[in-house]
């Protein structure tokens, strides 16, 4: 096996961790559900940046500083989701997006 | 190159690529939000093995400690707040399941033929000998302006949630304007402004 193909073997791994989270953010009811959608397709972006970086460009640091970005954009949808959830469950008594349609903007 | 190192670890990178997705599936069919929240951790650590086999041993190692405590907390959070966290009743819980199917395939679809036929470059440059020195050295050099940024934006982050989080402010206890002499408290003794 090449390395390119490798590569490409990856990039389609962190493809269907993309599908499969973006399936689960728009369909899932829960919050946390949700925002464990959006964390899979955090999770495609952390692979494909590590063989981006592998495969492609090994002298520049630019792939790894897309994964540091990649997983501090995880903690922060972490840290936003929770706080969103407890301020929902506070106001309300309500865990799941449907009941919050209202805020639609 | 990776081929370099032997076909056992390309084999680990494709076994460990199959068990992420296999894992992020699982997140999503299993009844049990628990269950469903292991299942995420597994897939965080598959990656956190390829990214190991790829060299970025740093990465690999922030990436699953960041990921084992955050489903930690996660889990906590699906027992406290969450209607069936055991999957003791089986139910459903999705909304317009089809379309979500249906864009999710696609956008896999999409990116799938864009990455076969796509003609990568083949470079054939100097890998450095520790990567972790590499970023280390960018983050505080040429990519400086990249960690400012984060720092802002994880600060942001801790003020906003704070504020969402806090179940009474100054004014719930003082009024709109805090001029309230004595805090309106549900229990009296509050610490005064």
């Amino acid at each position: 096996m090449t390395a390119e193909l490798v590569l490409q073997v990856v990039l389609t791994v962190a493809a269907g961790l993309i599908g499969v989270g973006l399936f689960g953010a728009l369909s899932q009811q829960t919050i946390v559900m949700v925002m464990m959608g959006l964390e899979l397709v955090l999770n495609g972006v952390l692979l494909a940046g590590g063989a981006a970086w592998y495969f492609l460009a090994p002298d520049l640091p630019d792939a790894q500083m897309l994964v540091v970005v990649a997983l501090v954009v995880m903690a922060v949808e972490m840290a936003m989701g929770f706080a969103v959830t407890i301020a929902f469950y506070r106001a309300r008594q309500i865990d799941m997006i449907d009941m919050a349609s209202d805020l639609r903007g | 190159m990776l081929t370099d190192l032997g076909g056992w670890v390309i084999a680990t990178v494709v076994a460990l690529g199959i068990l992420s997705v296999a894992a992020g599936i699982a997140v999503f069919v299993v009844d049990s939000m628990a269950r469903a929240t292991f299942a995420l951790l597994a897939s965080f650590l598959a990656v956190a093995g390829v990214l190991l086999a790829l060299d970025l041993v740093y990465l690999a190692v922030v990436t699953a400690l960041m990921m084992t405590i955050e489903m930690a907390i996660m889990a906590v959070f699906m027992i406290m707040f969450m209607m069936n966290p055991a999957g003791l009743m089986p139910m459903t819980m999705v909304h317009n399941a089809k379309g979500s199917a249906v864009i999710g395939a696609g956008a896999f679809a999409g990116l799938t033929v864009g990455i076969w036929t796509v003609d990568w470059p083949t470079r054939d440059v100097s890998r450095p000998a520790d990567s972790t020195r590499q970023l280390g050295e960018a983050i505080m050099g040429s990519h400086m302006l990249v960690m400012l940024v984060i720092g802002i934006g994880l600060f942001a982050t801790i003020i906003a949630g704070t504020v969402l989080a806090t179940a009474r402010g100054r004014y719930d206890r003082f009024g709109a304007d805090l001029a309230a002499e004595h805090p309106d408290d549900p229990v009296p003794g509050g610490l005064p402004r």
